[in-house]
């Protein structure tokens, strides 16, 4: 919503950018100081995201990120939907991993209005969410390597995302905009056809992994590339409100898969990977590792899927069947009352938080017992994340802020809401 | 001892009314308290050893619109050690909407403040760097609050000229 250049606003930034400390020392420092401008329309800045960096020669003194270039107001637009409207926004927040999106807002919606959804749609909605965690995962890992000039497995990687998405195609009839939860359960079951599918995807998913891996993990060239750059601490990577595999990147080992299990994560054994090193190398390896523990998880799940029903039983709060709303009287009423007044939570307000790809998605919700959402907060990882920007830019090479942006893998669909 | 005594308990050693009130929803803590104790409050919590809130997850605003007090600034905090989440309600009780910044005893907070600023038009003082996060520097308005409405303002943003 901003406009481009803008003199008053970019004076703030300035003082902004000045006023930080640039506590670093440089051997052959120049006289002169120089300040540039970095996108907010730059391929590497994966989306519409701005700096302002403050250079000595080649090194980064400070470096200020600025966002809001796709703010389209998601927070003030869910106080004027009902809970229902609002799925097909979250498609949007971090679109690489839409499916992800839609299950967490679903399950904060549930949580708010106190639903018990069948366990098959659960575990459905658990290979749905790590499928998505693997299709989020495989662009941050291309894009990134991208960025630090390795061209081919951003092919590779893509190519494994296309057979995820004609998954996804499959389950619900969209490849990118899915929409494919519902409060209560699911659009649609899922069919033999589509597990095999699945199944079909991981058998050939770990020798694309190690295809990748071989091409990257004893190049020179990559490992030099990132090797201590973009360094983040522990201390700060906590203090700085870091969540996801950035943070798993810093020595914290904290999943809330793990730490607070939702949907069945407690059932199923996975690991949580843990790397002490917090350089950009590091996050790339955490990011490799979780998909591999994706797809064990999946494997689980989709042997211990059994036939059932795939939406509650709670006419009040889940929309019936289109069948039965065609042939059946109460049926149309509820449909009626739901679709034009809400499914009216009780009074309160509920933080649901899940581990998303980028880190921890929350959705702070407060009601007041009507069908809108009073306060609707949505807390995106890539959002805070972000603030890490300036603490590992600063003291890096000019040419390094691409890597450690790709390595921090921010979706600025999320960041701006 | 469950958390939310201990937390009761911690909380009043500071003051016995400090306080306002607590409650369960959903298993979730909820601590409301006044924005003036805001800074000793998240000191506490954070520092002490047996429950080490460290990871400040969220700050955000509620506009109850017709409430005599009618922001209540929401800090979500995690505990790596308990492996737990609070929230803690701070009413803001002055008519510039005013309140201290938490930024110097949780880092994160600096761009979540900043947010709350610019959606809600919420003060926090003491702030490092109080922008705007999303809007443009010049624009007026607050957009979260509840008298802005959805839609928009016209003219509230200027549009790029042709000729430019």
């Amino acid at each position: 919503m901003k406009r481009g250049i803008d003199i008053n606003s970019d004076k703030r930034i300035l003082e902004a950018l000045l006023a930080q400390d640039t506590d670093i020392t440089i051997e052959d420092a120049l006289e002169n100081e120089m300040i540039i401008n970095m996108g907010p329309q730059h391929p590497a800045t994966h989306g519409v995201l701005r700096l302002l960096v403050r250079l000595d020669g080649e090194t980064v003194m400070s470096c200020i990120p600025e966002l809001g270039y796709l703010h389209r107001g998601y927070e003030k637009m869910a106080e004027d939907m009902s809970y229902y409207e609002y799925i097909p926004h979250t498609d949007r927040l971090d679109y690489t991993a839409n499916l992800a999106n839609n299950v967490a807002y679903v399950l904060g919606v549930e949580k708010l209005a106190g639903i018990e959804v069948p366990r098959r749609a659960q575990l459905v909605r658990m290979i749905i969410y790590e499928l998505a965690r693997i299709m989020g995962h495989l662009v941050a890992i291309g894009t990134f390597v991208l960025d630090v000039g390795a061209i081919t497995p951003f092919m590779w990687t893509f190519r494994e995302r296309e057979n995820v998405q004609n998954i996804f195609d499959k389950i619900c009839g969209a490849r990118f905009t899915t929409s494919y939860t519902r409060i209560g359960g699911l659009a649609s079951d899922i069919t033999e056809e589509i597990v095999a599918m699945i199944r079909k995807f991981l058998d050939d998913f770990d020798g694309a992994i190690d295809e990748f891996e071989k091409l990257l993990n004893s190049n020179r060239i990559f490992i030099e590339r990132l090797e201590d750059i973009g360094h983040l601490s522990k201390n700060d990577a906590i203090a700085l409100g870091i969540t996801g595999p950035n943070l798993r990147a810093s020595g914290v080992e904290h999943d809330l898969r793990r730490a607070n299990p939702y949907l069945f994560y407690n059932e199923f054994d996975f690991k949580v990977p843990v790397y002490t090193e917090g350089d950009c190398l590091a996050r790339y390896f955490v990011r490799v590792d979780e998909i591999r523990e994706s797809a064990k998880i999946i494997r689980q799940v989709l042997s211990k899927l059994e036939p059932g029903e795939i939406m509650a039983n709670d006419p009040k709060k889940v929309l019936p069947r289109k069948d039965e709303v065609y042939t059946k009287m109460e049926e149309l009423i509820h449909d009626f009352m739901i679709v034009n007044f809400g499914i009216n939570p009780p009074v309160g307000d509920v933080y649901s938080a899940y581990e998303n790809p980028k880190g921890e998605l929350g959705f702070y919700m407060v009601s007041n017992g009507t069908g809108h959402p009073w306060k609707m907060k949505i807390r995106s990882p890539s959002f805070c994340n972000l603030q890490a920007i300036p603490i590992t830019c600063k003291g890096a090479m000019i040419s390094d802020v691409v890597a450690i942006i790709g390595s921090l893998d921010p979706v600025m669909g999320e960041a701006d809401k | 001892m469950n958390l939310k005594e201990n937390v009761e308990t911690k909380l009043n050693s500071l003051s016995d009314d400090i306080i306002l009130e607590a409650s369960e929803f959903r298993n979730q803590l909820s601590f409301t308290v006044s924005g003036e104790s805001i800074v000793e409050i998240a000191k506490l919590i954070k520092e002490d050893p047996e429950l080490k809130f460290e990871l400040c997850e969220d700050v955000t605003a509620i506009d109850w619109a017709k409430r005599t007090k009618r922001f209540t600034v929401v800090y979500h905090i995690y505990s790596l050690l308990l492996k737990e989440r609070i929230r803690i309600k701070a009413v803001i009780d002055n008519d510039d909407f005013e309140i201290e910044s938490v930024s110097s005893i949780w880092p994160s907070a600096n761009w979540y403040e900043r947010e709350t600023w610019d959606m809600y038009g919420i003060k926090f003082l003491n702030h490092p760097d109080l922008r705007r996060m999303y809007m443009p520097e010049e624009f007026e308005y607050h957009p979260l609050r509840k008298e802005f409405p959805v839609m928009g303002i016209p003219g509230s943003l200027p549009l790029p000229d042709k000729e430019d």
